[in-house]
């Protein structure tokens, strides 16, 4: 007769160092299997719904900001494609080009992190310490741009707040000339690491049609196989000009969809970034970057959606116009907050010790879950 | 320890008070609780990697609150949130700090009007040492935020007030 | 590739009256109007019709339309009574590229949807957070809870046109 077994509970969170933000999970475990996972999500609400209703359009810039935190260049990017969609102006050339640059800039700094605490996370603290070095250095290539380092409050509706500094184009071409060894070195590192294979390869599965069914985009779904990018697929901004691949998960070290092609993924976008950043600064027309920005926005009545290729994802804004200076309503699509449903799914049937390498090969960020 | 290695003939004694030996044991390994919030924790991660590192002033990040000795409340805490950060902090063993980093924990920050959902300060639930204002702060501000609370610790004394 | 307008004909004529109307008076978007009980069929079809394939739900969002009669209370606040609060629902075939945006309404005294998250999985916490949020009601939906107000929240739904913040929670004080 088989022993009667009971599930056990475990809570993980709201703190805990690897849940990248206050992420509380509840693990149904029978023995050491996952037999459920139940995210509570919450625990940074802050509101940005409501704040949108309350403040004028370029007000809102700052809060897109905040909330996914580490790609705050591309939360504004966005935020403006969708408004000017809605006031229906179009943009000076030299403005885009710009966007383009620090967009891509900022998915090589947020895949830096994701890396780097990715492989905290799962036990190696020198990839981390190399990850944040070379962000310091995009990082400062901003500070210099618009004197911030985290929240830009850069890219504004109809333009810039300000113009490149004349020495960037040759310092972001010094930063590609430094950061390619790196990737190597990265892939050094990291990638090919015998113990990282072992706790990343064949682990986490995300079959494709699950992976379009729970609305999965940006590394997350190209790790399952699909070749699915916005910046070509719906291209918006001036991507159509450049050249650079979609990389898709293959399953070199296991199964297609598995962490270590997620992982992976993350690791050849930054390359793929690089070579539009390079395209783009070759090409970069001269002009003014403030001359379009409009004295007061006030679209007419009407609706829109409009989604970019965000460092994780799709992400989307919904704006609603009634005529004011307001928004009437703001709804953002963020890829984590969907990333995060699957996790029931995905979690089912690994081991405990396997939850910290899935929840981190997903790449959240809690202040787009929570908004 | 090259310095003093092998240097003195006999064994010495120093001679110093209590008072100072037990401070300048405390404020020189403050460890935090490894707890993150919101943007503001990515500074404080960016603090302690390698271009600022918050180790060089005995700052290192423990995953339990029951061995650390100061919490960073780094980012916006929530009405849902505050209960937790207040259980965490009276797991926290005595003598026990907390730094309050960015405008959001100070007093709501740039959420402070609308933010139905947010706490007006951290102040609200437990005892704040010192402030970091900024939003974010830069990875400066919190070594300064630190340095501030190694000073006040410094002026610290097991002597009753009122004796 | 089907435009709007001929998605719209499919549906009639496979719906009949719960496809209310096609509304393209809007400069950007155009959007079809479908009865609240029947969005879920409606949208089934969508997904699994054959020269449609709808199967990426890019964005739901809930919305309070504000649309009805604004008294004043005595202190001053304001109150919605009738009217309605709305889902948006935008869809894409990851196959024909075809977009499509769908609105469905309901009565704000007593807002039931008919839920679509056993069509597109994500729509599950979609829903619960227009739930959370504005207080609609998803019909047949697998667990419908508060999901980023705390579960214990009382004080109504804050997305809400006339929503009134609690001076406190837990003995907390809620306002600056």
């Amino acid at each position: 007769m088989a022993l009667k077994t009971e599930e056990m509970i475990l809570n993980m969170g709201p703190q805990h160092p690897s849940t990248h933000g206050v992420l509380r999970l509840e693990l149904e475990l029978e023995g050491e299997i996952i037999v459920g996972a139940k995210p509570h999500i919450g625990y940074l609400h802050r509101c940005f719904e409501k704040h949108c209703e309350a403040m004028n359009y370029s007000q809102v810039i700052p809060y897109t900001d905040r909330m996914d935190y580490l790609a705050s260049m591309y939360n504004e990017f966005g935020y403006v494609t969708a408004v000017e969609k809605l006031l229906g102006i179009q943009v000076p050339e030299r403005v885009e080009y710009i966007r383009v640059i620090m967009g891509e800039f900022q998915r090589i700094a947020s895949h830096l992190v994701a890396i780097g605490t990715y492989g905290l996370d799962i036990g190696a603290m020198t990839p981390f310490l190399y990850c944040f070095r070379d962000r310091e250095k995009i990082l400062s290539l901003f500070e210099q741009t618009c004197g911030a380092r985290l929240l830009y409050n850069y890219i504004w509706v109809g333009g810039l707040s300000h113009d490149l500094h004349p020495d960037f184009i040759h310092q972001a071409k010094e930063f590609i000339k430094y950061f390619r060894p790196k990737i190597k070195e990265l892939n050094d590192l990291l990638t090919k690491n015998k113990i990282f294979i072992d706790r990343t390869a064949n682990v986490g599965i995300l079959p494709l049609d699950l992976a379009i069914n729970y609305g999965i985009s940006g590394p997350n779904l190209r790790a399952s196989g699909f070749k699915w990018d916005i910046r070509k697929d719906d291209p918006y901004s001036v991507y159509h000009k450049f050249d650079f691949d979609i990389p898709i998960g293959q399953g070199a070290m296991g199964t297609v969809g598995d962490c270590w092609d997620r992982y992976y993924m993350r690791v050849l976008e930054m390359e793929e970034s690089l070579k539009i950043i390079e395209q783009a600064i070759e090409q970069i027309p001269e002009g003014d970057v403030t001359s379009a920005i409009p004295k007061r926005i006030k679209p007419a009545v009407g609706q829109v959606y409009s989604r970019v290729e965000n460092p994780r994802g799709e992400l989307g804004y919904f704006i609603i116009s009634d005529g004011t200076v307001n928004p009437f309503r703001v709804k953002v699509k963020g890829p984590s907050f969907v990333h995060l449903g699957i996790m029931n799914e995905l979690l089912k049937g690994y081991m405990i010790a396997d939850v910290i390498a899935i929840l981190g090969s997903i790449d959240i960020v809690l202040g787009e879950v929570d908004r | 320890m090259s310095l003093l290695d092998k240097q003195f003939s006999d064994d010495n004694i120093v001679i110093t008070k209590v008072d100072d030996l037990l401070n300048w044991s405390r404020l020189s390994s403050l460890w935090q609780v490894g707890f993150g919030l919101a943007c503001c924790a990515i500074e404080m991660m960016a603090t302690s990697a390698s271009h600022y590192d918050f180790d060089r002033f005995g700052v290192i990040p423990r995953p339990s609150p029951r061995q650390s000795d100061v919490i960073i409340i780094s980012g916006t805490v929530t009405l849902k949130m505050a209960t937790r950060i207040k259980r965490l902090y009276e797991q926290m063993p005595d003598p026990k700090y907390v730094i309050s980093m960015g405008s959001c924990s100070n007093c709501g920050g740039p959420y402070w009007e609308h933010g139905y959902h947010v706490l007006k300060g951290v102040d609200r639930v437990i005892p704040v040492d010192v402030y970091v204002p900024g939003c974010p702060p830069r990875p400066e501000a919190l070594l300064e935020g630190l340095l501030k609370l190694q000073e006040k610790i410094r002026n610290e004394s097991l002597v009753k007030k009122n004796s | 590739m089907k435009t709007t307008e001929d998605i719209f004909e499919i549906l009639k004529t496979n719906f009949g009256e719960s496809i209310l109307e096609l509304i393209s008076t809007q400069p950007i978007e155009k959007y079809i109007r479908i009865n609240n009980f029947e969005i879920d069929k409606v949208c089934l079809f969508l997904k699994d019709n054959e020269d449609l394939l709808f199967d990426n739900l890019m964005n739901l969002s809930g919305v309070d339309d504000a649309n009805g009669k604004k008294t004043l209370s005595a202190n001053g606040t304001q109150i919605i009574s009738g009217g309605t609060l709305s889902v948006f629902y935008h869809i894409e075939s990851t196959k024909y590229r075809h977009k499509l945006v769908l609105k469905t309404s309901a009565e704000r005294e007593k807002p039931d949807i008919a839920s679509v998250s056993k069509i597109w999985r994500h729509a599950n916490w979609h829903e619960r957070e227009a739930f959370d949020l504005l207080g609609i009601n998803f019909l047949n939906h697998p667990d419908l809870r508060r999901i980023l107000m705390p579960y214990d929240w009382e004080a109504g739904f804050p997305l809400r046109k006339d929503y009134e913040n609690p001076e406190f929670y837990l003995g907390m004080k809620v306002p600056y």
